[in-house]
């Protein structure tokens, strides 16, 4: 995972033009991901569509075992090599699956920058931060100078709101704090510019207080350099908070799709309004809580049919176990579910 | 019950009685030997079948806290009395006497069942500690449907289970020696959010089935919330601010108690992008040298002199509850 940021490599393999100014920056059609292990085939994405516009930022929110960060570990060819992949993900048009290497550490760490749960899988602990941030600056910028680049990784860091930038780039990553650390890898990311932006659980392992902080300044980021944001998270209060649109995964494929509010007021897919209803409120002190009976299923072998059918309350049981539902919209454009039996619009009851 | 109810007590004897308990743990810095402080100074009281929300980010000491009060921790100073006994004192059959009375729940079942052990097994092995008697096959049984699970499933592995169902197994095991209280550190964090429903749900049947005492550790704010009739909010190894918390969530008086509670996202987008937000600057200090006087002064936007070299006490300041805070009061921003 750390190759992309600390390599240097140049090829001629040239970058995508820039596609049509409507047109989805990334688009994933129909992507499955299956890895070998030990105990058979298990299929983490199983048909996936997915796409980013221009500018927006896309929430994919999913419990353990949904393949929201195998999704995108795939795009980015971040997969060990025991993985397979097949369909089809564009980025500005241009076919991701199946291209070289050097190909896709050019796109990632350059026009798809990324952020992860835990910065030190992304920062090399023996190299001072600067010179990993003029690494990556370097890879996809040869013409600037050693000292140019550690200039502009100066101004990287006290743009992310990391004290005294000019002492902290001869520091270590251990030297740094957590929410420090992610500032580090913040800069790093936005130092090439970057059209798409991936946060996989990028607030995950922090504590609420510097949350906030990161939050704000992914948010602010995203304003500063115009890029589309792919926000991956199991806390449906990130989500409410950072996306415009998102995207409900369940089991290896998407259950929902809509904009932050309907998905939140308007939910037509049980597992959605399931997952709502099962969180303690948290401006009040709510009654019983409602979990979400059953459990995850093993991707080893998923349920036939709609993988929720087995929890779910309004699962007919000769209808979802026998074919997968396939994404259909719902009233609201933009709105995609994948379900037999929707709930329909407007909910008996607010939230 | 209502949660104000929490502190006036009907004069029932706590459960468990927390008195100035400090922790320490030397270190070798790069510097030489150095104390971290872990634990400064922490009083409260858990009564009856009441739940106490212990919350604070990583590096406040509530799990430290817990395991002092099981001694898995040796406290450095201060006195834990668990029904009236000092639990600092006891020593070999006593101690197990106590240890029985108060149990601890993991985040991790999987870190604390024997992979190697099926889970009946695992459930059984405390009681065969302490001595139980009777047919512990049974107890087993009844203890797994108690949680909620097959009891047919008691030969199987931990691997067999589900996370929820694995932190089943861990609290049917917790509660196999019939205890007054429970520790419950992170015990739904590691948890989908559609099963931690499910084990919060178990954990309040239990409690008004059993009686039992509950010291709640958490950092999901949200959770806590929920379950706890009183929180103490640490920051930094002390208490901050502690009383009944429905009015705590709702006026918080410590300026760190409402950062806290303004940072945590509400799964609401009109109220979420809507909220004026508290935003605190900068990262934790180290425990190895915590500022002086009041240990938020540094990232707090009402700091003044005094706060510098006069430590706070924990006092009611008008709220009706205990505020560490020279500047306590609702937040006016």
């Amino acid at each position: 995972m750390t190759d992309a940021l600390t390599t240097f490599d140049s090829d001629d393999d040239s970058l995508p033009r820039p596609a049509a100014a409507d047109a989805p920056l990334l688009d994933v059609r129909d992507l499955h991901v299956t890895f070998k292990t030990e105990d058979g085939m298990v299929s983490a994405v199983r048909g996936v569509d997915l796409h980013v516009d221009p500018g927006e930022v896309l929430g994919i929110v999913g419990e353990s075992g949904s393949g929201k960060s195998v999704t995108m570990l795939a795009i980015l060819g971040l997969l060990p090599n025991t993985a397979t992949i097949t369909g089809s993900a564009k980025f500005r048009g241009d076919e991701l699956v199946g291209r070289s290497t050097k190909y896709l550490r050019k796109i990632r760490g350059g026009k798809i920058g990324m952020i992860f749960q835990d910065p030190l899988t992304a920062l090399n602990p023996v190299h001072r931060v600067g010179k990993q941030i003029t690494e990556s600056i370097r890879e996809h910028h040869p013409e600037l100078s050693e000292s140019d680049a550690m200039e502009r990784a100066v101004d990287l860091l006290d743009s992310v709101g990391i004290p005294r930038p000019e002492v902290r780039v001869r520091q270590y990553p251990h030297e740094f704090s957590g929410g420090m650390r992610q500032r580090a890898m913040i800069a790093m990311m936005i130092a090439n510019d970057p059209d798409v932006i991936i946060a996989d659980e990028p607030t995950t392992a922090l504590d609420v207080t510097i949350q906030a902080q990161i939050l704000e300044l992914i948010k602010s980021v995203q304003v500063r350099t115009r890029s589309a944001v792919v926000f991956i998270t199991h806390d449906l209060g990130v989500i409410a908070r950072v996306a415009d649109r998102v995207q409900v995964m369940y089991a290896g494929r998407a259950a929902e799709i809509a904009d932050v509010e309907t998905i939140f007021h308007h939910p037509t897919h049980p597992y959605t309004r399931g997952l709502l209803e099962s969180l303690p409120a948290t401006t009040t002190r709510s009654g019983r809580l409602r979990p979400i009976a059953g459990s995850p299923p093993s991707m080893l072998n998923p349920p036939p049919g709609c993988a929720f059918h087995p929890r779910c309350p309004r699962a007919q049981i000769d209808v979802c176990a026998a074919e997968q539902p396939p994404l259909v919209p719902r009233g609201e454009p933009g709105h995609l579910s994948a379900c037999y039996f929707p709930i329909a619009a407007p909910p008996e009851t607010e939230l | 019950m209502t949660n104000g109810d929490a502190v006036a007590t009907n004069g029932a004897r706590p459960t468990l009685e927390v008195r100035d308990l400090i922790k320490h743990f030397p270190v070798r810095g790069t510097r030489g030997k150095v104390v971290v402080q872990a634990v400064s100074g922490v009083s409260f009281d858990l009564y009856p079948g009441k739940t106490l929300g212990l919350v604070g980010e990583s590096g406040s000491g509530k799990s430290t806290v817990g395991r002092c009060i099981l001694r898995l921790l040796e406290p450095t100073a201060g006195a834990v009395r668990f029904e009236g006994v000092d639990v600092a004192t006891l020593s070999g059959g006593d101690l197990r006497h106590a240890r029985r009375r108060m149990q601890i729940v993991f985040q991790d079942p999987y870190a604390s069942l024997d992979p190697r052990m099926s889970v009946a097994s695992s459930i059984k092995e405390p009681m065969k500690i302490h001595g139980i008697g009777g047919d512990l096959d049974q107890k087993v049984r009844d203890l797994l449907a108690l949680v909620g699970l097959n009891p047919e499933h008691g030969n199987r592995f931990p691997h067999e289970f589900s996370g929820g169902q694995r932190q089943r197994v861990g609290i049917a095991r917790a509660i196999a020696l019939e205890p007054e209280m429970l520790v419950l550190d992170e015990p739904v964090s590691a948890l989908d959010v559609s099963i931690q429903a499910g084990v919060v749900n178990l954990l309040e049947d239990l409690q008004d089935r059993l009686g039992l005492s509950y010291l709640f550790i958490a950092h999901d704010l949200s959770v806590v919330r929920h379950i706890s009739d009183e929180i103490a909010v640490m920051y930094l190894g002390k208490i901050v601010e502690y009383g009944p918390a429905e009015q705590v969530y709702e006026h918080p008086q410590h300026p760190y108690t409402q950062a806290l509670l303004s940072a945590v996202p509400v799964p609401e987008p009109g109220i979420e992008r809507a909220r004026s937000r508290r935003m605190l600057e900068g990262d934790v200090p180290s425990p190895v040298a915590p500022p002086s006087g009041c240990r938020f002064r540094t990232r707090c936007w009402k700091a003044a002199e005094v706060c510098a070299h006069t430590e706070p006490a924990l006092i009611d300041r008008g709220s009706g509850w205990p505020v560490a805070c020279h500047f306590s009061g609702s937040d006016g921003s």
